[in-house]
């Protein structure tokens, strides 16, 4: 019953969709000067239309979740995917942890966008406010298809099992419960950026308005995304078992180009509000940063690439996802080339002002999304031609890499510009101090450690950053400042404080593989690790043999450490459980691995120096862009309300 | 602005989705013949690489016993992601030998004490030469020597689980 009511609702949103692009539309093409009451009437239904879907994707969700939460055996997907004795976190969270329910959430998350839209935005004229609504109904109608014809999720299994599959043990984890939703909402978030240049480019209404309407639901979008791709990658970390934070798998990819466009996107939004410049370009990104969201998708969903995410692919599948994709993108990108030449030339500026520091971010962070673009797609236009090849890490870090410092630097001057035009002088007189500072660091990292320069140049940048972040603060008035400065400058010094735990892990990291005897001590950085033995134990639908590791640093006491080596009965799988030890000064890595000769135990130990500071500094670029939203938020208020 | 340069965008995407329609129905398909299957291996002498362990030359492919031939790098997620089924496969009783491409004596090290050590030699191939003149062009590549120095299959790409018995299998057949 639940799966039927579910699947009536998915149907109901799908219809839900076309009719606001089909009001919309119909509303739009009178362009009659005073339009009849017919037309405002169409104009103004949209938004409760567009409320109805996302109520109604929402509820579809819900029931899947329903038929998880209680291992509804005859529906295929939870059969497949759950199995009666995981613990409720896991019931839960294994509903996105599959193709069909990750699809649902990512629509639900578009159809709650444009629910938004219709019900909170309020500065956008009504005609371009229902085209915006058109839009994101016509991205959402597509999905829908896809869910309903090529990805249905309530489909029944008659007859029904005794027992589900089970979930990969590698999800099990309270990662998955957080980790794709909150990617999905920045992900998907960005459809309302898409969404808002499509409807600006249909009724010619580029402007400051246009820029200060989007710039709320990019942060939003963006803040999410920060938090899905920091929590991402700690989860990688300590579940993989491999003491990698980042592998440039296509996957994770995936996730970082719309978080590049969508960074690019922010600083240009914010030249276009402030001081009416940048328009094509910004439109541009607009539909860039969500065309990411959706290539991503479709790399993922496809099986395209060669990933170690594996997901459930299937060709058939991938074809629906790129008809899409070509119909959404190519028809914006179309749209763009048509209308954009009718956009009026924006404000003009000097190289070295605000604006040009805004620039050249946004050309840095361009070239980075490129060389990740192409990084990503090469090997399959290799094997187009025939060449089967892999790109790995060391591409992405020496072409990325100097860049990404480039960025830095023009991250440390950015802020510290006038608008409209400055005087270079000046501006070496104020950055004088955090460039001293990266100076020092550099010479002192460069004689303390033996290795390349990229993370002597990163410790460097990193300081010289945190010391300019801050400086927009100085001489202002604490209580005086505007919310979104506050923003900016926790955002900045996010980003040097993990450039700085990246560079140090690099640079740092003591790495030690032992085969220990019971009883054996080993050092790895300032630890001395006392290897106890090892120990069976029991979970809830696993088994694990756990090591019991004594470990002390210099005089202080000595603590407990206890990886795992899990073996999972449904699917049979094996997992590390590495254990971590966290202090100011960086993580203890421990990971239990196989049995080897005369009772030894391999053992992999890392010590990282401020490991945890790459993960502290996507926290707090996470907090600054909820700090900006906050007072976007509220000033925007006042100004309703005055 | 110019009016064509607006088109670039879209012309950029139609490039990059034409991509995508041509791959997409392709199966993975992890059987491309080099042009070197049937054919000797090419003559090369390697150094070693790996602490501990020999050097790689074609001699060692001549003795009798068929072999396999690893192309790795320390740098490449899918050689870490196969190391369990090389290990597999090293239980199974085959003789593993491997070349590292465009790597270092430290990477290496680290690459196999992280995932396991399943070669009895490990070459190394600093500038991609002997990998080349083998017909492979990534990594990894996994190659069968039959006991006279012969290719008798290419395996490109990543070993998964179910291409252990495949492998074990050709093996044995290029006894």
């Amino acid at each position: 019953m639940i799966a039927e009511v579910g699947l009536a609702a998915l149907w109901l949103a799908a219809a839900m969709a076309l009719l606001q692009l089909a009001m919309a539309a119909i509303a739009l093409s009178s362009r009659a000067p005073e339009p009849p009451q017919i037309v405002r009437d169409l104009l103004s239904a949209v938004r409760p239309v567009a409320v109805a879907q996302a109520v109604l994707a929402a509820g579809s969700f819900a029931a899947l979740i329903a038929l998880f939460a209680r291992t509804d055996l005859s529906v295929l997907l939870v059969a497949e995917n759950s199995h009666s004795a995981k613990p409720m976190l896991y019931k839960v969270a294994a509903t996105w942890g599959n193709h069909e329910g990750s699809m649902l959430l990512w629509v639900t998350v578009l159809a709650l966008a444009g629910g938004g839209i219709a019900l909170f935005e309020r500065m956008l004229a009504v005609r371009t406010h229902a085209a915006t609504l058109a839009a994101q109904g016509a991205i959402a109608a597509g999905f829908y298809a896809f869910l309903l014809f090529a990805s249905n999720p309530f489909a029944r299994l008659s007859p029904s099992p005794s027992e589900g599959l089970g979930l990969n043990p590698l999800l099990q984890d309270p990662g998955l419960a957080f980790h794709p939703p909150t990617l999905y909402l920045g992900y998907v978030g960005l459809s309302v950026a898409f969404s808002f240049a499509v409807g600006a480019l249909v009724t010619r209404d580029v402007g400051r308005d246009f820029a200060r309407a989007m710039r709320p639901w990019v942060l939003g979008a963006w803040v999410f995304l920060t938090i899905g791709i920091t929590a991402g990658s700690y989860w990688a970390y300590y579940e993989l078992g491999w003491g990698g934070w980042w592998f440039w798998d296509p996957v994770e990819n995936a996730s970082l180009m719309p978080w590049l466009a969508a960074t690019a996107l922010l600083h240009s939004v914010t030249v276009l509000a402030t001081r009416d410049g940048l328009r094509a370009w910004t439109v541009m990104l607009s539909v860039v940063a969500f065309s990411m969201s959706m290539v991503g998708t479709f790399l993922v969903r496809s099986g395209i690439l060669t990933s170690v995410h594996a997901f459930a692919v299937d060709p058939t599948r991938g074809g629906f996802i790129l008809a899409l994709l070509i119909l959404y993108i190519g028809g914006a990108l179309a749209l763009f080339a048509f209308r954009v030449g009718t956009v009026r030339q924006g404000a003009l500026f000097e190289p070295v002002s605000r604006e040009g520091g805004l620039v050249l971010n946004n050309l840095l962070l361009s070239v980075i999304l490129g060389i990740v673009l192409i990084g990503t797609l090469y090997p399959l236009l290799a094997e187009a031609f025939g060449v089967q090849l892999s790109v790995g890490p060391p591409f992405f870090n020496r072409a990325a890499g100097p860049i990404a410092l480039v960025l830095v630097g023009a991250m440390a001057v950015g802020p510290l510009l006038r608008w409209r035009r400055d005087d270079g002088v000046a501006v070496l007189r104020r950055v004088a101090v955090p460039g001293g500072v990266a100076l020092a660091v550099l010479v002192a990292a460069r004689l303390g450690t033996d290795g390349g320069w990229l993370p002597v140049l990163g410790l460097a940048f990193a300081a010289g950053l945190a010391i300019a972040s801050v400086l927009p603060l100085v001489g202002r008035k604490p209580w005086r400042t505007p919310l979104a400065i506050y923003g900016m400058v926790v955002a900045h010094l996010g980003i040097a404080v993990s450039l700085a735990g990246m560079a140090s892990e690099s640079a740092f990291t003591a790495e030690r593989l032992v085969a220990a005897a019971p009883g054996e001590s080993h050092t790895v950085g300032p630890f001395a690790v006392r290897f106890d033995g090892i120990k069976p134990v029991v979970g809830d639908n696993w088994s694990a043999v756990q090591g019991k590791l004594t470990v002390t640093r210099g005089t202080g006491r000595p603590f407990v450490l206890r990886p795992e080596q899990r073996f999972f009965a449904n699917p049979p799988t094996e997992t590390s459980e590495a254990a971590l030890a966290t202090f100011w000064d960086g993580q203890l890595y421990a990971v239990l691995g196989r049995d080897d000769v005369g009772g030894r135990r391999q053992l992999r130990l890392w010590w990282k120096p401020f490991v945890s500071l790459i993960w502290a500094g996507g926290g707090l670029i996470a907090i600054g862009g909820l700090l900006a939203l906050v007072g976007r938020v509220r000033r925007r208020r006042r100004q309703v309300a005055a | 602005m110019n009016r064509r340069l607006l088109w670039m965008p879209l012309v950029a995407f139609v490039v990059v989705a034409a991509l995508f329609a041509w791959m997409l129905p392709r199966e993975p398909d992890r059987q491309v013949r080099s042009r070197l299957v049937g054919k000797p291996l090419p003559d090369f002498t390697l150094a070693p690489i790996a602490t501990g362990k020999p050097g790689l030359s074609t001699a060692a492919f001549r003795t009798g016993t068929p072999r396999l031939l690893n192309v790795f790098g320390s740098w490449c997620v899918p050689c870490a992601a196969e190391a369990p089924q090389l290990a597999k496969l090293a239980a199974a009783g085959a003789p593993i030998d491997a070349i590292a491409i465009r790597d270092t004596k430290a990477d290496v090290a680290q690459f196999l004490t992280r995932n396991g050590d399943p070669f009895a030699a490990v070459g190394d191939d600093r500038n991609s030469s002997v990998q080349l003149s083998l017909g492979s062009s990534g990594v990894p590549e996994t190659f069968v020597i039959d006991g006279q120095g012969k290719i008798a299959h290419q395996h490109i790409g990543a070993i998964r689980d179910e291409d252990v018995p495949m492998l074990l299998a050709k093996l044995d057949a290029a006894k």
